[in-house]
């Protein structure tokens, strides 16, 4: 299992490539990729503020949650912080399994926990000013069917 | 007790602080937060309606009837938006 929070940008498809070298027992591999979405009053830019510590550890609890759930060969996470523009690469998970139903689960489950259980804070800044995003309750109620 | 406190985005903004240490006897995150709200005016606007809020004992997830006997660090924030 690999956690890694950042503010440096990241290259997926070398992350990729590198998570995926050298497994012959794993015959799947999901990848999930988060960008920095442009909204319709024009975004400038959005600043992701994080808790240094408790950041790692849920990310990992939630990790470790997922591999007693699911049969997984590996777990990769890593989520940015700080100034991002449109466009950018704020985070990615990736899964490995012997099959491909474990490791889309488990992406999936991966990605509903991230959203509302590890503390991070999206600030959006466009032309109208700056404002912290709300939490939706969709993204709470997804937390629900696992 | 010794507790550091820290508040994270709109929280943070609206005291002006990242952090502060202070000396309580509170018994619970609730308690804690009634003694911080009786404390300044700044403090009751944000604490205003803990429902939308959430708390972390010692980087743990938690509620506002947790216990904090042994705590170390009590931090405030709004519901999380990762990903």
């Amino acid at each position: 299992m690999e956690i890694r929070v950042q503010e440096a940008p990241f290259d997926m498809g070398a992350e990729i490539g590198r998570f995926a070298a050298g497994r012959t027992d794993m015959g799947a591999i999901v990848t999930f990729s988060g960008l920095v979405r442009d909204t319709d009053d024009g975004l400038r830019a959005m600043e992701i503020e994080h808790y240094p510590g408790m950041t790692e550890k849920a990310l990992t609890g939630i990790a470790e949650e997922a591999q007693r759930r699911w049969s997984l060969g590996d777990v990769l996470v890593i989520h940015r912080f700080g100034a991002l523009a449109p466009g950018e690469q704020i985070m990615m998970v990736a899964t490995a399994a012997p099959h491909r139903a474990d490791a889309f689960a488990a992406a999936e489950f991966l990605m509903d926990y991230l959203k509302s259980r590890a503390p991070f804070w999206k600030k959006e800044t466009t032309a109208e000013g700056a404002s912290w995003v709300e939490a939706r309750e969709a993204d709470e109620d997804a937390l629900r069917r696992w | 007790m010794t507790l550091d406190i820290l508040y994270f985005a709109w929280l943070r903004e609206r005291l002006g602080l990242p952090r502060e240490t202070v000396e309580t006897e509170a018994a619970t995150v609730a308690d804690l937060v009634a003694q911080l709200v009786a404390r300044e005016e700044r403090y009751a606007f944000v604490f205003g309606d803990t429902t939308g809020l959430r708390v972390a004992v010692d980087q743990v997830l938690t509620d506002f009837d947790a216990p904090l006997s042994g705590a170390r660090e009590v931090a405030f924030f709004p519901p999380m938006t990762g990903g």
